[in-house]
């Protein structure tokens, strides 16, 4: 071609005549350079992952084993050396170790409590709002009445009465703690029943259950997979708590929050007691949120970038 | 005559207004309030009227989309407004909808095949993928868009183009009866032409009945054979395209004829500028409906609401004035 047209054309005119022919990045890389903080919070749920599943190999000791070289002479804990890369409790056993099958244990009661919690809220709120009037009362005052609790006192009785397991308290979380799900759906339901091509679908006499899943489901999925998100973060943050109060997972086994509340009671000497597993919740929780954020802006359709 | 395949007897639709702590209803606003009209087969039905006039919602409860307050739809000699969920899931194949917003009426997470698919599916009128699939590309080729393109998202595309999917999505069913509600108003009005066209032609080749919503007269007349003029959820006049715009009977008709730009600026023409506003439909006048901006009003029509009657030969209307 370049042979045949005479070269006068110059400058800008030549570069919009030949545009240098452009690269186009692999999906993943423009979602990379898009989103970055994305990758961020992936890679941080994604080290809890392996952390958790993998604890029993990556850990170098037994997490309840009581090192009789564990403590110092005076008996206190000792500070993170070559041995113990992040020190020992006041029981002698390796924090690392610990912390890796707290991983475990919290990561387990986010994503089940979590799932649980979903699955319920998502069906009650899309039922609530597609349906309407009586329905809608129903659920939605018992709805108030799961808010108006304190959350807190509720699962601990529910836990109480479960017994004290890794198990009971997820599902006392999982079960209690669809509400704010339940209401978020609802509220996306009302807005989005109004579309026309909700009203199409029915005018064409599309089953309601299809409707409600097949054309309603897809477009609340945004904000249910960032409650989602957000709800994992929060609840390995009430397994803590209650943990850290002592009704959550019981003692010996490893949680990050029975260890805080084991640590904070040494912590003016021993500080490294509370750093780890505090820090694991916090990175724990950061990168769940970052992954939820940029999840959203991913799955959405018409997004920009 | 034939039996006309759409009637519409005394229509309502009356949405209550609730409040306090038990919702209990304390008014009504009549959206729709006592409309009739019939449309004869393969004719095409205008229905025009200010914002807020019940047209949409008449179009709305035909479909049963709004469950109707009071009167029967009756659809090819049957009435529908009592029919159970099956028989109105077979008769849904029989009559559909366009939409006004080609931007809310397309599922923006379903590919343009899946939009067109779910119609065959609920029919099951295409029990296999690639009978689907050849159908599919039928109906994108009859409303003039590329099957090439089936697989893209509703976003990718324009208006005008958004709008042709919606056709087709109401055609998929093969239905009769097609209710357009304001079809064209949001689209800019040289792809306005391009769809109405687009409705012309399909009319012709699949013998199609239209009711057309619309609240631009000079859209309505281009494709109307008979028109109803709605003000207030009520019929006030209802004739021929050409007997309407030759001779609007009804004051409130004449006013909006007087509205319709013509091409010529220097035609002199009178201009009859409406007073005030449209009364609240949850408490409307008593007597006529139009009487607070009537310019002809009398001491009648304050009082007496007029009889939707044929006052000349195929041209009815609700006036004091030919009574």
């Amino acid at each position: 071609m370049s042979q045949i047209l005479p070269k006068t054309p110059q400058g800008l005119t030549q570069k919009l005549a030949y545009p240098a022919p452009q690269r186009v990045d692999a999906k993943w890389l423009r979602l990379l350079k898009a989103y970055p903080l994305v990758f961020v919070g992936g890679i941080m749920v994604l080290i809890l992952m392996i952390a958790a599943i993998f604890a029993g190999q990556i850990a170098p000791y037994n997490p309840n084993y009581q090192f009789p070289n564990g403590l110092a002479m005076t008996g206190a804990p000792l500070a993170p050396n070559h041995h113990f890369i992040m020190g020992t409790d006041d029981l002698g056993r390796d924090v690392f170790s610990r912390v890796l099958f707290g991983a475990r244990v919290s990561l387990e009661v986010g994503v089940f409590s979590s799932i649980i919690s979903l699955v319920i809220g998502t069906s009650l709120g899309i039922i609530s709002g597609y349906f309407g009037h009586i329905v809608d009362s129903i659920i939605m005052r018992v709805t108030d009445v799961m808010l108006a609790f304190p959350f807190i006192l509720f699962v601990v009785a529910l836990v109480s009465v479960l017994g004290q397991s890794v198990t009971n308290v997820f599902i006392a979380i999982g079960v209690l703690g669809w509400a704010v799900t339940a209401r978020v759906v609802r509220s996306q339901v009302l807005a989005i029943k109004e579309f026309e091509y909700i009203q199409a679908a029915r005018a064409l006499g599309t089953a309601n259950w299809r409707i409600l899943f097949r054309n309603i489901l897809p477009n609340i999925m945004g904000p249910v997979i960032v409650l989602m998100t957000l709800a994992i973060g929060n609840n390995m943050l009430l397994e803590s708590t209650l943990s850290f109060l002592g009704i959550g997972v019981a003692p010996p086994q490893a949680s990050w929050g029975n260890m805080l509340a084991e640590g904070q009671q040494v912590f003016q000497y021993a500080p490294w007691l509370l750093y780890y597993p505090g820090l694991a919740l916090l990175l724990s929780v950061l990168g769940f949120n970052l992954l939820g954020d940029g999840l959203r802006e991913i799955f959405n359709p018409r997004r920009v970038r | 005559m034939t039996e006309p395949l759409l009637q519409v007897v005394n229509l309502k639709k009356h949405f209550p207004i609730k409040s306090g702590i038990f919702q209990h209803t304390v008014g009504q606003v009549r959206a729709v309030d006592g409309v009739s009209f019939t449309v004869n087969e393969g004719e095409t039905f205008g229905l025009v009227g200010e914002s807020g006039c019940g047209k949409s919602t008449t179009g709305r409860a035909i479909l049963r989309l709004i469950e109707p307050t009071d009167g029967s739809v009756i659809f090819d000699g049957q009435e529908i407004t009592k029919l159970g969920h099956t028989n109105m899931k077979k008769l849904r194949g029989q009559m559909q909808i366009v939409f006004q917003d080609p931007y809310a009426s397309l599922n923006p997470r379903f590919t343009i095949r899946q939009t067109l698919e779910e119609p065959l599916i609920t029919h099951k009128t295409h029990p296999s993928v690639a009978m689907r699939l050849k159908r599919i590309a039928e109906l994108l080729e009859i409303v003039g868009l590329s099957p090439s393109r089936m697989n893209r998202y509703p976003h990718e595309f324009s208006g005008g183009q958004r709008q042709r999917i919606g056709i087709a999505r109401a055609l998929a069913v093969n239905p009769r009866l097609i209710i357009a509600d304001e079809p064209v108003s949001a689209l800019d009005v040289s792809v306005q032409s391009q769809v109405l066209n687009l409705f012309d032609d399909l009319q012709k080749q699949l013998h199609l009945t239209y009711v057309f919503i619309a609240h631009d007269l000079s859209v309505v007349r281009h494709i109307s054979d008979r028109i109803g003029v709605m003000y207030l959820g009520k019929m006030v006049e209802m004739t021929t395209s050409d007997l309407l715009y030759q001779e609007p009977l009804h004051p409130y008709t004449q006013a909006l004829l007087s509205a319709v730009p013509v091409p010529d600026p220097a035609a002199k023409r009178e201009r009859i500028i409406l007073q005030g506003d449209l009364p609240s439909p949850a408490n409307p006048p008593k007597g006529c409906p139009f009487h607070t901006r009537c310019q002809h009003v009398m001491d009648i029509c304050k009082t007496v609401t007029p009889e939707f009657v044929e006052v000349k030969p195929n041209h009815f209307t609700s006036c004091h004035l030919y009574s």
